[in-house]
């Protein structure tokens, strides 16, 4: 038997050995009996009435098994997409939330639209009959640009949504801000563009579904991050198949950033059409069909303006917003540029007032939803961009303006002024930490040594906070939320003693399987070996919300502590009675339960064996078996929070741009695994860099088709962007849950944008270009803002 | 992809045979282009003919003028060769900064120069070098090779047997690559050669083409100061969003100064 392992060491991950020698199991693995191959046509058009479909030759192709186009899928009353979250407008009026149909009946809203499915024996056999489908379109203008869709004169995307607005939202005191405004010393005006983010998870969406007409039962296999969220949102709102008689199972998957977490047109059609047709169905994603139909990620213009005093001492913001949502509300696109955006803009900060308003508007582009973050960047590029933007126009060292404004350590729990309170942090020793890392104190001289050689060096902090272990159930379900965000979690113990994680959380790269297994050996004095973390098959775990926002160890790693709480609970029961002792005499230590100043001790493996094979067992009090389920709903969401320092050099000849240090400190309250930590945080910081320096989604503004759809043509961060991170932490526990973690999934993305594009912008300001760049600031970018007179 | 025969020729006989024989033929060699090409179902020749069994396309020759590359020799063997590296240094340099370790374990030198995609790497060693290129029917100078957007002096039925570039006095590439595809974006080979410097630019253009002015300016006096006030037009490069016309008109001057340099 392997080793006891401890909350805090840096355990290997145990899933690394499957995934490494190619033993993992994704969807496309899965090998169904009579399998047939769906491919869906997709639209060429951004924008396109179909005057007609004749698909008749193709469903006399070789190997067809059927064709389904929106008519059919209308006339089998199958329902549309839906959004989860109804947000309600400044007016109190809900979202305008346009029908959504798995297949496009009349209408093509963004190039990749469903236009058809073709199921047949052979995938390539799909293919060959969907090239016989015959579409007649009537091309119509597309509206692409979120400014532009806003515009009075705008191409209208859905006839029942005037002025392409689905909701136009406010948070905040308005009066209180212009009060502050007009009394203030110095106001920072800034302009900004959040890119849009193509996910590109490295395993693309799948989806196999098989249909059991003895039992009427379905099974979906299928790449997702909450397989349970899916059962439930086809069963309630899309198919109508009861929740008892269908089985969602998302098996290894490899990686989702969010993209996993929605209910989408395609995994849909497959689940339908296997009942339809009686056969199993496959669909894997080719990567083109990844960049046109993924949920896309960001894509915000935001003007925004912050008042301060002479000292300055933020006195106010105000923030306008335009969010793009794409052709159709994707399953939670709504609260991310609301609830997960303007509940965040005062970052680490006292700002005092704060308004922020968002006007979410449709384009004929691919849906927006959560990536990495969600919200939470774009919160945070913003503010940390307005205020490094301040501190250059005061004069101000950007480190010392932020300390100005910190929340006091002694200030929580603090209520902002928009809607949340902090439960806790510390911020001044995380900047002074990442300022140490960074040698702060040297950049001007380095700067100066870069000049002298011809390159632009700059150096650029970003100070973030983020709400996340989504989320408490009653809050969410206040601001528009269709479901609780609470975790379940089952510690089922086997008789020979050892035992079954069984998680509502989803793990799609977290290492769930390692930290939960972690947390429990620790807290049970199992040996890792002997504990096994089951996730992702509803007919397995009893229910689950799955992975996103930071919340598997938060929420889903309480929910583990409150079960094996309960199998504590039950085996000081056994043992006292073993023991011939009193229960409130049993401790437990080291995996065994003691009675209180005596050597008499019963390890837990013979409480286990006592429990199911109860010869000698209290049966008239207590039930056998040894298999505790618990649910746990965080009285709060937690705060991470920490300040990445990122140094960059420029070539002012080719625009290129050198990340040369990376500094990040952060503080997710108690680390389990710091290995794995550093992962996320390594990762996520990646993510960041590739929004700020390469990944650049464009749709041609006229035809509205996806110019950077390929990686020919889109950039994802490599290796050789990057340079070795320099990470540090500290440590404020979360006050309010059982472990007193705060989460890290998120963490880099958020924070780097901000990091890298004010450290881009210290650059250029030595040749008054600061104001010139957007992200991504790629070479040629850099080299037009240095070079436009 | 769709379906089509497959032939394996081991002659170059076999191979001219089965080309012509085919409706629609297409030869291939690393299949770096052709493949994706295929899978993504923009093409559907009848037939398409593996060149990769034919041992006389393959190998590096040196000698006291230079040094000969067969068509099918893949871009690691050229970078990894002592022999190359000792003649002309830039082109092993070259080779071993196409693509990726895939690619450069594919791809090769015959199926980059004939597919003349204006991006590739190759064409600027073979313009900026002077080279010769042999087919089955004749030899090509470089500068009568390059026609065009993926078009070559190459006729129908016409096979690349092998390269031959003549030893410089001293040369050298850079290369900017797309920060996406890492292709060049524009990449400029500048070489000393018997006849004069020579400066080959990859990635701005529709093809690889040279720069006279500054050739004429490095004849003068070969620096990197040279050729620094030296701007190609803008009119008729490629742009793309990763770069317009005015940006890789610069580059090339940015990368025809830092090849000079590197060349010493």
């Amino acid at each position: 038997m392997g080793n006891v392992a401890r909350i805090g060491e840096r355990v290997r991950r145990t899933e690394d050995r499957r995934f490494l020698t190619g033993a993992g199991r994704y969807v496309d693995d899965l090998q169904l009996a009579r399998c047939t191959y769906a491919y869906f046509l997709r639209s060429p058009h951004a924008h396109a009435r179909i005057r007609s479909i004749d698909t008749s030759k193709a469903a006399a192709a070789p190997g067809v098994v059927a064709v389904f186009t929106g008519k059919d899928v209308a006339d089998a009353k199958v329902g549309g997409l839906i959004c989860g979250w109804v947000v309600k407008d400044k007016h109190g009026e809900p979202h305008k939330a346009p029908g959504h149909p798995a297949i496009a009946l009349d209408t093509v809203r963004y190039v990749g639209d469903t236009v058809a499915m073709v199921i047949a024996d052979t995938a390539a056999q799909a293919r060959d009959a969907a090239e016989q489908i015959e579409v007649d379109y009537e091309v119509l203008p597309a509206v692409i640009d979120p400014a532009a869709a806003v515009a009075a004169s705008a191409v209208q995307v859905h006839a029942d949504v005037p002025g392409n607005l689905s909701y136009d939202w406010e948070l905040g005191d308005k009066a209180a801000v212009d009060a502050a405004f007009a009394r203030a010393a110095h106001i920072t005006k800034l302009d900004l563009v959040n890119n849009r983010l193509v996910p590109n998870a490295m395993e693309p969406r799948a989806a196999a579904a098989e249909y059991d007409r003895g039992t009427g039962t379905y099974t979906l296999y299928t790449t997702s991050q909450n397989p349970h969220v899916t059962r439930l949102v086809l069963s309630a709102f899309v198919l109508g198949i009861p929740e008892h008689k269908l089985r969602v199972v998302a098996p290894d998957v490899g990686g989702g950033f969010g993209s996993k977490i929605f209910i989408y047109a395609d995994e849909t059609l497959v689940l339908w059409a296997a009942g339809k047709t009686g056969r199993a169905i496959k669909w894997t994603a080719e990567r083109s069909e990844s960049f046109m139909t993924d949920a896309h990620g960001r894509d915000h213009v935001t003007h925004a303006e912050l008042a301060l005093d002479k000292d300055g001492k933020f006195l106010a913001l105000k923030v306008d917003t335009i969010a793009n949502m794409g052709a159709y509300l994707s399953t939670f696109a709504t609260a991310v540029p609301t609830y997960l955006y303007g509940t965040l803009l005062a970052g680490q900060y006292t700002t005092p007032a704060i308004h922020c308003n968002v006007r979410a508007v449709f384009t004929h582009t691919a849906p927006v939803d959560a990536y990495r973050g969600a919200g939470r960047p774009e919160a945070t590029y913003l503010l940390e961009t307005i205020v490094s933007k301040a501190a250059r126009e005061m004069n101000i060292d950007p480190a010392e303006l932020r300390k100005r404004n910190f929340i006091a350590a002694g200030a929580f729990p603090y209520q902002t002024p928009v809607a949340l309170t902090y439960d806790s942090g510390n911020y001044t020793p995380i900047l002074d930490q990442a300022m140490k890392l960074a040698d702060y104190a040297g950049a001007s001289e380095r700067k100066a040594a870069a000049k002298a050689k011809g390159k632009l060096r700059g150096i650029g902090i970003s100070s973030y906070i983020e709400a996340c272990g989504l989320a408490p159930s009653a809050v969410v379900g206040s601001l528009g939320a269709g479901v609780g965000q609470w975790e379940s979690a089952q510690l089922r113990f086997n008789p020979t003693g050892n035992l079954q994680i069984l998680t509502g959380s989803h793990s799609h790269g977290q290492s769930h399987e390692t930290t939960f297994a972690q947390i429990v050996s620790d807290k049970l004095g199992i040996p890792l070996d002997q504990i096994e973390v089951v996730h992702g098959d509803t007919a397995q775990v009893p229910f689950g919300m799955g992975s996103y926002g930071s919340r598997s160890l938060a929420v889903g790693g309480s929910a583990i502590m409150k079960a094996a709480d309960k199998i504590i609970a039950k085996g000081k029961k056994i043992a006292a009675h073993l023991m011939e002792a009193a229960e409130a005499d049993i401790v437990f230590e080291n995996g065994a339960f003691k009675v209180t100043g005596t050597d008499k001790n019963v390890p837990l493996g013979q409480a286990v064996f006592s429990a199911y094979v109860p010869h000698n067992y209290p049966l008239d009090k207590l039930e056998p078996g040894m298999d505790e389920n618990a649910f746990y709903d965080p009285s709060n969401f937690t705060y991470p929070s920490g300040t990445q320092i990122c140094e960059v050099e420029v070539d002012p000849d080719t625009g290129g741009v050198e990340i040369v240090n990376f500094v990040a400190v952060d503080d997710f309250g108690n680390v389990v695994n710091p290995m794995i930590v550093e992962g996320q945080v390594h990762g996520g910081i990646a993510q960041g860099v590739g929004q700020a320096l390469l990944e650049y989604t464009v749709y041609d503004k006229e035809s509205g088709q996806l110019l950077s759809g390929s990686y020919m043509d889109y950039t994802m961060p490599r290796a050789d962007n990057l340079p070795s991170f320099n990470l540090g932490y500290q440590v404020t526990p979360c006050p309010h849950n059982p472990l007193g973690v705060k989460g890290c999934g998120e963490a880099g993305a958020i924070a780097a944008p901000a990091a890298v594009m004010n450290a881009v912008r210290d650059a250029l300001a030595q040749v008054g270009a600061q104001d010139r760049i957007e992200m991504p600031a790629t070479p040629q970018r850099v080299w037009q803002a240095i070079h436009a007179h | 992809m769709y379906d089509f025969a497959y032939h394996k020729p081991k002659s170059m006989a076999d191979a001219l045979a089965a080309l012509k024989k085919a409706a629609d033929g297409k030869l291939l060699a690393g299949g770096m282009t052709l493949i994706p090409t295929l899978k993504q179902r923009l093409a559907q020749p009848s037939d398409v003919i593996d060149l990769a069994a034919i041992g006389e396309l393959r190998g590096i020759k040196v000698d006291g003028n230079g040094v000969t590359v067969g068509a099918m020799t893949k871009h690691a063997e050229v970078a990894a060769s002592a022999d190359v590296a000792k003649a002309i240094p830039a082109l092993a340099k070259l080779a071993a900064n196409i693509g990726d370790g895939q690619v450069r374990n594919r791809g090769t030198i015959g199926g980059s120069l004939a597919n003349s995609d204006p991006a590739a790497d190759y064409p600027a060693a073979v313009l900026g070098l002077g080279a010769t290129i042999t087919t089955n029917e004749r030899t090509i100078a470089a500068d009568d090779f390059f026609k065009g957007l993926f078009e070559t002096a190459l006729k129908e039925g016409e096979i690349i047997t092998s390269v031959t570039f003549p030893k410089p006095a001293k040369a050298a590439y850079m290369k900017f690559p797309n920060p996406a595809s890492r292709y060049a974006m524009v990449g400029v080979f500048v070489a000393q050669t018997s006849s004069g410097p020579r400066v080959a630019v990859t990635g701005a253009g529709p093809c690889a083409f040279r720069v006279k002015a500054m050739e004429d300016a490095l004849a003068k006096n070969w620096s990197a100061d040279a050729v620094a006030g030296i701007k190609v037009p803008a009119n008729g490069l490629n742009g793309d969003i990763h770069g317009s016309p005015e940006y890789r008109a610069h580059l090339v001057t940015v990368m025809a100064k830092r090849a000079v340099a590197a060349a010493g």
